[in-house]
């Protein structure tokens, strides 16, 4: 027994319409949307940030990966008015002032990408294993990528790509101190 | 200096990564464009069944669902049937019957993605199911349901194909010291690339331009068949322009037209408006066309000594309802006569008959050329059978057999002719790396111990490079491929091609083949593809065409190009041209190093300063029909352990030795074995679509059809060695599906090699735990 505690409205259709805040990439949005819209489609539709892809619906791909108030969620299965008040980390904000997060640059420098649609997600699900952990093995990246699916790689590149990500972020940590 | 320019052999970093790092990728489904509508499609939950009516009021009535299309809108514009690649039809919308589960129905257009899926959910069909038949065999028997009415043939078979001379290869079986027999099953698959397939069509009444974006392996011969399919309508090839963008994937499954495809461009042209088609992944994997689905019963004739003799194969091809493979050869089963290997059978003769059934339409490759992989399965498969039966060790069978180095080219007894290879020199490396001896020891010894342990050897002999004119065509048009190269007087340039990455890379390694051949850095070039507007003709991405022929198109340009560019040096240097040398990527009098010109500066001259009497400019095109197919090669070795308790199987170790030619980026090259690798572990292990016997597909999803992820995919290890062909420019010979060629029978034969002391001979792919475990269990060793 759900209760309504947002003020929604009715579209045409009979679908609910939502006011939702929703940061992205530090960047706040203000948006109404149907309560049924996928928070996939509101970066995708509503706020054009079309590097989250869509590949299976089903939650087992992993292309539509993003971070949800850090955590890696699968977009495609997580409605944009659950991620009301919260924050979002997509493929477009690894990048920072110009700088390639180490993660993109591993993916490049150890060919960890082909046809490029599974990439933001794999590269967003390694960013998160990083940060959780800086060290992972490799049994710990395969575990950790295990619910994105690439058809191009074989993965043996991918593995390579956030070992680098990892040695590299472990390196700059080590010359800051 | 190679180095420095970044020219053939070289790990150049891909350029297209720039943008699919940070999310900048332009995939169909990002294509937005002002007032654009979308389209969504209904589709039939039954296999077989009669339509009686439709009811599309329900849907029209929801605000903002704009159209509903049916069969009987398509009658009218004669677009309700399309033609296949096959010399078959296939519906776009049925006016009365569905042949299979998720044939489209209806089309809704609506103004938004979530009101078009509306509209559909609101569409109501009222079906009259009828009954199905899902298995070939059993459609071809007499008294079969029929599945295509509207053929004249009132029967379900659509072809008999065969190939090699029988009575020859009887007589042969019949004087046999030895004759080995397996029937295999090389099931239904998916090729699933992680991008669906998609549209935006988009209209322009005014100019009566039709644009139209889309998941299309081959762009330039999608613009030429809707020129011919919807010529009636008004729309002329100079006024349609295709855009392949940047796609998610291919593998064979983006080649064909889909009637998605078909519905959003006639909605486009019928309202102005863009339209926009996006497949989810149930519809991707229910409808769109599959791969392989081959019964193949083989025999191999032998002496005792293991001389291989001859081969006779026997194949029913599943087509589904409309025969709509992806296969251009002039074979109706592509180049499945690819199946005596890498051995010197002196007979053969193979026959396959296509059939249809109430499955979806296909026959498509799933990374490999038109049958490849069915062909090297069933004879790498059958060469462990013979390798059992005559008691011998499979690497040595193989080594005894194999075509001989000094036998190339090689002309096989069907009909190919092999340009170069060196077979025993890869399985001998494959061997060595793997440490065969001591592995064969361990298993002896896990096998004393009662531990399941299996070495699987596939030497595997690929056809690629579709290809020459004399066996390839589509629609009539030639297989060619394409290159334009335009160096600009700064000496920067631009290559356009034919041919369309899905992943491939191309816009560093066709750059690779321009700047070794002009001297000119890869960072300086600029490679264009995908744009029927921009690139030239070409026939697209597949069957490892694009190295073998646009790699083809693309040396010779630029060997134009340097034709003339030598006229200029010559001209610069106040010599004569037959004093020019074409030394260390630059032009110089001939044993005179310091008096050169470089590329660039040959550029700059091209067009301020170039010979009185010749043509401004640098720029050449090539159209490049190859005069034969490449044939890249291989050695795989699989070693797995199999749980006793679970029936499950473990990969411990494979070495990949694949022999692909001239290797213009190793680094890419590398990435591709890697990727072929696991599209053969897939149906090896894991990949799989069935039907039950009413024809509902078992496993529409990613929860059911099993791609392997990172926890079921090895290791890979690979090495390599290099035979150049000799009749391709660069001597390369494609290697983007070798690896899903070779490896499933590696991965098979391992695990048939690990149960063999049960008596185990074959195991159909996909081999899961269940199968093994029930083999265990029945030979009263499962733990």
């Amino acid at each position: 027994m759900a209760v309504q505690t947002a003020p929604a409205t009715r579209t045409t259709t009979g679908t609910r319409r939502m006011k939702i805040n929703v940061t992205v990439n530090g960047q706040a949005h203000d948006v109404e949307v149907e309560t049924r819209i996928l928070l996939v489609h509101l970066l995708r539709e509503n706020l054009g940030m079309t590097g989250t892809h869509i590949g299976c619906d089903t939650t087992n791909c992993g292309a539509c990966t993003v971070l949800l108030n850090g955590r890696p969620v699968k977009s495609c299965t997580v409605f944009a008015v659950q991620a009301d008040g919260m924050s979002v980390a997509t493929v477009e904000g690894l990048e920072k002032d110009g700088k390639l997060d180490p993660v993109q640059e591993g993916f490049h420098e150890e060919h960890g990408l082909q046809c490029g649609f599974c990439t933001p997600g794999m590269m967003i699900t390694a960013a998160a294993l990083l940060t959780a952990n800086p060290d992972p093995s490799e049994l710990e990246i395969r575990q950790a990528i295990s619910g994105n699916l690439c058809r191009c790689t074989g993965y043996v590149n991918i593995v390579k790509s956030i070992q680098y990500a990892a040695r590299k972020t472990r390196e700059t940590a080590g010359g800051k101190a | 200096m190679a180095i420095a320019i970044g020219g053939i052999g070289q790990s150049v970093k891909r350029k297209e990564d720039a943008r699919f790092i940070r999310g900048r990728g332009n995939y169909v489904d990002d294509v937005k464009l002002p007032g654009m509508l979308y389209l969504d499609i209904a589709r039939s939950p039954y296999a077989h069944a009669r339509i009686k009516s439709i009811d599309t009021s329900k849907a029209l009535a929801i605000p903002g669902v704009l159209a509903v299309i049916t069969g009987k809108d398509l009658v009218p514009l004669k677009l309700e049937w399309m033609p296949t690649l096959m010399s078959d039809r296939q519906m776009v919308l049925p006016t009365d019957t569905v042949l299979y589960q998720a044939q489209e129905v209806a089309a809704v257009v609506a103004t938004e993605r979530y009101i078009a899926a509306d509209g559909v959910a609101a569409i109501e069909v009222d079906y009259e199911p009828l009954p199905v038949v899902v298995d070939p065999i059993k459609a071809l028997q007499p008294g079969a349901t029929l599945v295509r009415e509207d053929r004249e043939q009132k029967d379900n078979h659509i072809w008999h194909w065969e190939v090699g001379d029988k009575a020859g290869t009887d007589k042969a079986f019949a004087d046999a010291e030895v004759v080995v027999k397996q029937d295999l099953y090389i099931p239904r698959i998916h090729v699933s690339s992680i991008e669906t397939c998609g549209i935006v069509a988009s209209f322009d009444k005014i100019e009566g331009k039709l644009t139209v974006y889309m998941t299309t392996q081959a762009p330039h011969a999608i613009r030429t068949v809707i020129a011919l399919v919807a010529g009636h309508l008004g729309l002329a090839e100079h006024k349609i322009r295709v855009i392949s963008p940047d796609i998610g994937g291919g593998f064979g499954g983006k080649v064909p037209v889909y009637p998605g495809y078909v519905l959003a461009i006639g909605a486009s042209v019928l309202t102005g408006v863009p339209v926009k088609w996006i497949e989810d992944r149930a519809e991707n994997i229910q409808a769109d066309s599959f791969a392989r689905d081959y019964h193949i019963s083989a025999e191999l004739a032998a002496k005792k000594d293991g001389t291989m003799q001859a081969l006779r194969v026997k194949t029913i091809a599943d087509h589904g309802a409309f025969d709509a493979a992806a296969n251009p050869s002039k074979y109706p089963a592509g180049l499945f006569h690819i199946i005596t290997g890498s051995y010197p059978f002196q007979k053969s003769f193979v026959e396959v008959d296509g059939a249809y059934t109430n499955k979806p339409p296909g026959g498509i490759a799933y990374r490999c050329s038109f049958r490849v992989t069915e062909a090297a399965f069933t004879i790498e498969r059958l060469v462990d059978v013979l390798a059992l039966e005559i008691k011998k060790d499979p690497a040595e069978l193989r080594m005894q057999n194999f075509i001989p180095p000094t036998a190339f080219p090689y002309k096989s007894v069907l009909g190919w002719e092999y340009d170069s290879g060196d077979y025993g020199r890869a399985l001998k490396l494959a061997m060595d790396t793997i440490g065969y001896a001591e592995l064969r020891k361990e298993q002896a010894e896990k096998r004393k111990r009662g531990e399941l342990m299996g070495i699987g050897i596939s030497s595997f002999t690929e056809i690629v490079g579709a290809g020459p004119s004399k066996d390839f065509d589509i629609l009539g048009i030639k297989m060619f491929d394409s290159a334009e190269i335009r160096v600009h007087p700064t000496g920067k340039v631009m290559v356009r091609i034919g041919v369309k990455s899905q992943g491939q890379g191309h816009e560093t390694t066709f750059g690779q083949i321009v700047a070794e051949e002009l001297g000119i850095p890869v960072a300086d070039i600029a490679v264009e593809e995908g744009d029927t507007d921009t690139a030239p003709y070409g026939l697209g991405t597949y069957a490892s065409r694009s190295t073998p022929v646009a790699g083809g198109a693309t040396a010779i340009a630029a060997r134009k190009i340097r034709e003339k560019a030598k006229l200029i040096a010559a001209h610069l240097l106040e010599a004569n041209p037959d004093d020019i040398e074409w030394k260390d990527y630059k032009f110089q009098v001939k044993g005179v190093p310091t008096k050169s010109k470089t590329m660039q500066e040959i550029a700059f001259a091209a067009y301020t300063n170039h010979p009185q009497g010749m043509e401004a400019g640098l720029e050449a095109v090539d159209y490049y029909d190859p005069p034969n197919l490449t044939f890249p090669f291989g050695s795989y070795i699989c070693v797995v352990d199999i749980d006793r308790g679970t029936g499950v199987v473990k990969i411990r170790r494979f070495v990949a030795v694949d022999d692909c030619g001239t290797i213009i980026n190793p680094m890419i090259v590398e990435g591709q074995i890697h990727g072929g690798l696991t599209m053969g572990l897939a149906p090896a292990l894991y990949e799989e679509i069935n039907y039950d016997k009413d024809g509902n597909i078992q496993g529409s999803n990613f929860m059911d059809y099993l791609l392997p992820t990172a926890m079921e995919t090895p290791n890979w290890e690979t090495a390599k060695t290099t035979t150049p062909s000799p009749h391709h420019p660069i001597g390369a010979k494609g290697v983007g599906e070798s690896a899903t060629v070779g490896a499933p029978a590696a991965i098979a034969n391992a695990v048939v090699d690990a149960l063999a002391h049960l008596g185990v001979r074959h195991i159909d792919i996909p081999i899961t735990p269940w199968k093994v475990q029930k083999i265990l269990k029945d030979n009263g060793v499962a733990e």
